[in-house]
C-alpha cells in the first residue's frame, strides 16, 4: 500500500456527498481495522438484540407456573439459541470488535498485521452467523423434523445424534459455529501477529496498555480452546452423515467424550471472553481514578496466569457426570487456583481507585457495577468449584444465575463502559450522559433483579432448561421478580440504543480526548483518520499522553 | 472407564461421623425450609431444597456449603465494604482544585499480602473440598445394602430391584435409613437414550445419567416422606416433565410395598373388555403389565399403575380423568411425548381406563 493509493486529487472540486451504495461499498470492500471493528461490534449488538428478545420471551414464559405462551419445542429452540448467539454472535464479535479498533491504536500503528485476513475473518463470522439463523428457514431437513437448533448451547451427545435429532437443525448449529470460528481463529491470529510485529518505537512489550496484553492472552487461549471444539464438531458431522460412531452411544460410542471436548473449548472460552472484559476496566478504572494502574507488573503477571491455568479446569463443568474422586479432585484443584490470580486482579483494581478522584462517568459507572457483580460471580464461582456442593447447584438456576453474573454482570457491563468510553473516539461524538445514566440505572436494577432471585430458586431444586414447572414448589415468586427484572433490562437496552442512534447525529463534538486520558489512541483525531497517525508515535512510558501534559513529572522513572 | 465407586476408603460407611465432617447429624437436622403441601394421599411432599436435608449425603453437603457460604459470605462483606468505603472516601468532590491525586504504582509488599492469603483460604477450601468429595463418593455399600437399577428414558424413570423381582416407574420407594444402623440403598444409573441427571435435592447431590454408561449413587434418607425431584440434564422436548419423587417408608411398610410389587397383575372380573382393548392395540409393545401377554419395555411398567401418585412422570395427578385424556392423546398433558394417540373410540377409551383402573 503506497502513498499513491491514497492520493485524493486536491484541485478537483469537492463533490456532492457520496450517495449510499458508494457508501456500503465502501463498507464492504474495506480492510481497515476501525471499520472492521465497528462492523464486529454493531452486528454484535444487532445480535444482542435477537437474542435478548429470545431471553425476554423465555422469562415471560417461565413468569408462572405452567403457562402456555410458548410451547416445549419453541422454548427448546429459544433457549439454545439465546445461548449460542450470546456467546458466539454477540460477547466475541464485540469485544473482538474493540481488539480489532483498538489494539493498533494503542500500539502506534497504522493498521493490523493482516489487513484482508481480518476482513475475510469479519465475513466469515457474519456468514456462520446468517447460517445459524437460516436454520429458522431450512432446518426441517428432508425429514420435516427440526427448524432451529434446540439441543442446548452445549449440545450434549447423543442428543444431537441422528435417532435423537432429525432433521437439520443440528448440522446448522455446527456449521454455522464452525464457520464463525474459522473467523474467529482468523482474528487471533491477527491480534497475536500485531503484537509482535507493529508496536510503535518504544512500545515494549511492557509498556503495552493492558487491554492489548489482555486481548492476546485471550486470543492465545482462543487458539488453543477453539480447535477441540471444531474437532469434536466435525466428528459429530461424521456422525450424522457418514455413520461414524464417536459419540453415538449406541454403537458404543461415548457420551461422556464429546462433554470433555466441549468443555475443554467452553471454559477457556469464558476467559475468551472476560479477559477482554478485564482489559476494558482497566482502561477506564485508571482514566476515572486519574491514578496509573496498580501494580502493572503483577496485572499481566494475573492475566496470563489465568490464562494458563484455566485451560486446566474444564471438567468442573462435569462433577456430576461420575468421573472418579480423584479426577473430581485434581479440578477441585485446580478450579481453585485460578481464583487466585482473579481475587489479585479485583484488589488491584480496588488499589487503582484507592486515594483517587472518581469521576463517575457513564464509563465508570459500569465499571464499578462490574466489580460488584463480578466479587460475586466470583464467590459463586468458588461454591461451584467444591464438588459435594457442584453437585447441588450444577444444572440448577444457580449455575444460571452465577454464569450470567460472569457474562452479563461482568462482561456484557465492562462492554457497555467500552462503549461508552470509545464511542467519542469511533465517531467524533459524545454519548449523551444524562441518557447514559438512565441506561446504567435501569441495568444494574433489572440486571441484578433478574439473576439475583435465580441462585435462590437453584437452592430450591429447580433445575434450569425447562419450559415449565408445577405449581407449589416454592418457585413462583423468585421467578416473578427475575421476568421483572428481564423487563427493566429490555428497556435499559432500549434506552442504550436509542442513546446510541441519538448520539451518532447529534451528540457533543468530542475532539482528540474528551476524557483526558492517556493511551495512543486519544492522541490522534476523532475519528481517526485511515492512516491513523500523520506521523508514527514514539513512547517511553506506559502513559504516553501523561507524559505529553507533564512534561516537569514523567511517568518513565518510575515504571 | 471403570466405574468410580472404590472399595476401601471411606471410614465407617454412613455409620462412623468423620472428624472434620460430620456424616450423620439427625439431633442436629433443621426444620425444612420450603413450603409443604399434601398430596392425593394426605402424606406431605415437601419443597426441594438443598439446605433442607433429610439425611446423608445430603446433610453432609449442607454441613459443607454451609462452611463454604461463610467463608465467601465473609469474603464478600470484606472486600465489596472496602469497594463502597473507597467510593465514597476518594470520590471527586465538588470542591476539587482540578490537580491530579499522587500516581501510585504499586507496591510489592502489599502485592505479596494480597497474593498470599488468598492463597490460604483456598489451600483450606480445596482440601476441605477434596476430603468431603471423597467420604461422600468412595463409600463402599455395604454388603446387604438394597440395589436398585435406575434407567433413564426420554421422559420418565424407570426402576428395576433385581433381587427383589420389582419393576416400577416414576416412583423410587426406598427403607429410612436409621443413622445408627444405616441402611442405604445403592442406585446403579443408566439410561437407555440421551444424558439425563438424577436429582432429589432433599437427599442427595445430582449424579448424571448417561447411555453406554454406569454410574454409582447412594441414598440414606433419615426420615421417612416423598421427596421430589426432578432431571437436571437437557433430555430434549419434555426434559421439564421428568419429575421423580422419592417414597422413603418405614422398614415393615417398605416390605409390604414390596410385598404388593410383586403380585401379578389383579384380574378383575369387569375389566376383560378393556383388557382385551388393551392387548389388541399397540399398547403392548411397549407396556408390559406381568401376568398378561403385555410385555413391552419401551414405557412403563403398568402392573400396578394405580398404586403411583402421577401419570407421564409428573405430568399430572393419577386420577381417572386424567388417566382418561392421557390415553386419548398424551400431548394434551405432555406434548411431544413419545407415546403416540391410539386413536380408540370412546367406548373403548372408558374400556381400557376402567382396565387401567383395575391395576392396583
Amino acid at each position: 500500500m503506497g502513498v499513491l493509493d491514497r492520493t485524493v486529487p486536491a484541485a478537483e472540486p469537492v463533490a456532492e456527498a457520496p450517495s449510499l451504495v458508494t457508501r456500503l461499498h465502501g463498507w464492504v470492500v474495506t480492510v481497515d481495522h476501525k471499520r472492521l471493528g465497528i462492523m464486529y461490534i454493531v452486528s454484535g449488538i444487532l445480535f444482542l438484540l435477537v437474542a435478548g428478545s429470545m431471553a425476554t420471551t423465555i422469562r415471560l414464559q417461565l413468569v408462572v407456573p405452567n403457562n402456555h405462551l410458548v410451547p416445549p419445542q419453541v422454548f427448546n429452540r429459544l433457549m439454545t439459541m439465546h445461548g449460542t448467539t450470546m456467546i458466539f454472535l454477540v460477547a466475541i464479535p464485540i469485544l473482538f470488535g474493540f481488539g480489532n479498533y483498538l489494539i493498533p491504536l494503542m500500539l502506534g500503528a497504522r493498521d493490523l498485521a493482516f489487513p484482508r485476513l481480518n476482513a475475510f475473518g469479519f465475513w466469515l463470522f457474519l456468514f456462520g452467523a446468517l447460517l445459524l439463523y437460516f436454520s429458522y428457514l431450512a432446518g426441517d431437513g428432508l425429514s420435516g423434523a427440526g427448524s432451529a437448533p434446540d439441543v442446548g448451547w452445549f449440545a450434549y451427545a447423543p442428543l444431537t445424534e441422528r435417532p435423537f435429532s432429525r432433521g437439520s437443525s443440528t448440522d446448522y448449529w455446527i456449521l454455522g459455529i464452525a464457520l464463525a470460528g474459522i473467523g474467529t481463529t482468523a482474528t487471533a491470529v491477527n491480534l497475536l501477529a500485531t503484537a509482535a510485529s507493529m508496536r510503535c518505537r518504544g512500545m515494549t512489550l511492557g509498556r503495552m496498555p493492558l487491554f492489548v496484553w489482555l486481548m492476546l492472552t485471550s486470543s492465545a487461549q482462543l487458539l488453543i480452546a477453539l480447535p477441540p471444539l471444531t474437532a469434536a464438531q466435525v466428528m459429530l458431522l461424521l456422525d450424522r452423515f457418514l455413520g461414524a460412531h464417536f459419540f453415538d452411544t449406541q454403537a458404543g460410542g461415548s457420551a461422556v467424550l464429546w462433554q470433555h471436548f466441549f468443555w475443554l473449548f467452553g471454559h477457556p472460552e469464558v476467559y475468551v471472553l472476560v479477559l477482554p472484559a478485564f482489559g476494558i476496566a482497566s482502561e477506564i478504572i485508571p482514566v476515572f481514578s486519574r491514578k496509573p494502574i496498580f501494580g502493572y507488573p503483577v496485572m499481566v503477571a494475573a492475566s496470563v496466569g489465568i490464562g494458563l491455568i484455566s485451560i486446566s479446569v474444564w471438567a468442573h463443568h462435569m462433577f456430576a457426570v461420575g468421573m472418579s474422586p480423584a479426577a473430581n479432585s485434581f479440578f477441585i484443584a485446580s478450579s481453585f487456583m485460578v481464583a487466585v490470580p482473579t481475587g489479585i486482579k479485583i484488589f488491584n483494581w480496588l488499589a487503582t481507585m484507592w486515594g483517587g478522584k472518581i469521576r463517575f462517568t457513564t464509563p465508570m459507572l459500569f465499571c464499578i457495577a462490574f466489580l460488584f457483580q463480578f466479587l460475586c460471580a466470583g464467590l459463586t464461582g468458588v461454591m461451584l468449584a467444591v464438588a459435594p456442593f457442584n453437585w447441588q447447584l450444577t444444572d440448577s438456576y444457580f449455575v444460571v444465575a452465577h454464569f450470567h453474573y460472569v457474562i452479563v454482570g461482568a462482561i456484557v457491563f465492562n462492554i457497555f463502559a467500552g462503549i461508552y468510553y470509545w464511542f467519542p473516539k469511533m465517531t467524533g461524538r459524545m454519548m449523551s450522559e444524562r441518557l447514559g445514566r438512565w441506561h446504567f440505572w435501569l441495568m444494574v436494577i433489572g440486571f441484578n433483579l433478574t439473576f439475583g432471585p435465580q441462585h435462590i430458586a437453584g437452592m430450591l431444586g429447580m433445575p434450569r432448561r425447562i419450559y415449565t414447572y408445577e405449581a407449589g414448589r416454592g418457585w413462583e415468586i423468585w421467578n416473578q421478580l427475575s421476568t421483572l427484572g428481564a423487563l427493566f433490562q429490555a428497556a435499559a437496552i432500549l434506552v442504550f440504543a436509542w442513546n446510541a442512534i441519538v448520539s451518532l447525529r447529534r451528540g457533543a463534538v468530542a475532539g482528540n480526548d474528551p476524557w483526558d486520558a492517556w493511551t495512543l489512541e486519544w492522541s490522534t483525531t476523532s475519528p481517526p483518520p485511515e492512516y491513523n497517525f500523520a506521523t508514527l508515535p514514539e513512547v517511553r512510558s506506559r502513559r504516553p499522553l501523561w507524559d505529553l501534559k507533564h512534561p516537569d513529572d514523567p511517568d518513565g522513572p518510575y515504571e | 472407564m471403570q466405574s468410580p465407586f472404590r472399595r476401601g476408603s471411606y471410614a465407617g460407611a454412613i455409620a462412623l461421623p468423620s472428624p472434620g465432617l460430620p456424616n450423620s447429624r439427625s439431633a442436629r437436622r433443621l426444620p425444612p425450609l420450603t413450603p409443604c403441601r399434601e398430596n392425593v394421599n394426605g402424606d406431605v411432599v415437601h419443597g426441594a431444597s438443598i439446605f433442607a436435608p433429610a439425611g446423608a449425603p445430603a446433610d453432609a453437603i449442607q454441613t459443607l456449603s454451609l462452611f463454604v457460604l461463610a467463608i465467601t459470605g465473609i469474603i464478600f462483606v470484606i472486600v465489596g465494604g472496602l469497594m463502597v468505603y473507597c467510593l465514597v472516601r476518594y470520590r471527586r468532590r465538588s470542591d476539587d482544585d482540578g490537580r491530579e491525586p499522587p500516581q501510585v504504582y504499586g507496591s510489592n509488599p502489599v502485592e505479596l499480602a494480597w497474593t498470599v492469603v488468598p492463597i490460604i483460604i483456598v489451600f483450606v477450601l480445596t482440601t476441605t473440598a477434596i476430603r468431603s468429595t471423597y467420604e461422600i463418593q468412595a463409600a463402599p455399600p455395604p454388603p446387604d445394602s438394597l440395589q436398585v437399577r435406575v434407567v433413564g428414558h426420554q421422559w420418565w424413570w424407570e426402576f428395576q430391584y433385581p433381587a427383589l423381582g420389582v419393576i416400577t416407574a416414576n416412583e423410587l420407594h426406598i427403607p429410612v435409613s436409621d443413622p445408627a444402623h444405616p441402611t442405604p440403598t445403592y442406585l446403579t444409573l443408566e439410561s437407555a437414550d440421551v444424558a439425563h441427571s438424577f436429582w432429589v435435592p432433599r437427599l442427595a447431590g445430582k449424579t448424571d445419567v448417561i447411555p453406554n454408561r454406569r454410574n454409582i449413587m447412594w441414598l440414606a434418607p433419615a426420615q421417612s416422606g416423598t421427596y421430589v425431584g426432578q432431571c437436571a440434564e437437557f433430555c430434549g422436548t419434555q426434559h421439564a416433565k421428568m419429575l421423580l419423587r422419592v417414597v422413603v417408608h418405614p422398614a415393615d411398610d417398605f416390605a409390604r410395598w414390596v410385598q404388593a410389587q410383586r403380585q401379578p397383575a389383579a384380574r378383575n372380573p369387569g375389566a376383560e373388555a378393556g383388557r382385551q382393548v388393551f392387548e389388541a392395540t399397540a399398547c403392548v409393545s411397549c407396556h408390559a403389565v406381568r401376568g398378561t401377554g403385555a410385555s413391552g419395555t419401551f414405557g412403563p411398567d403398568l402392573t400396578h399403575l394405580m398404586s403411583r401418585e402421577t401419570i407421564g412422570a409428573g405430568a399430572a395427578q393419577n386420577d381417572l380423568a386424567n388417566l382418561r385424556d392421557w390415553v386419548e392423546d398424551p400431548n394434551r398433558l405432555k406434548p411431544g411425548v413419545l407415546m403416540p394417540a391410539m386413536q380408540l373410540t370412546q367406548p373403548q377409551l372408558d374400556q381400557v381406563v376402567s382396565y387401567l383402573a383395575s391395576l392396583r
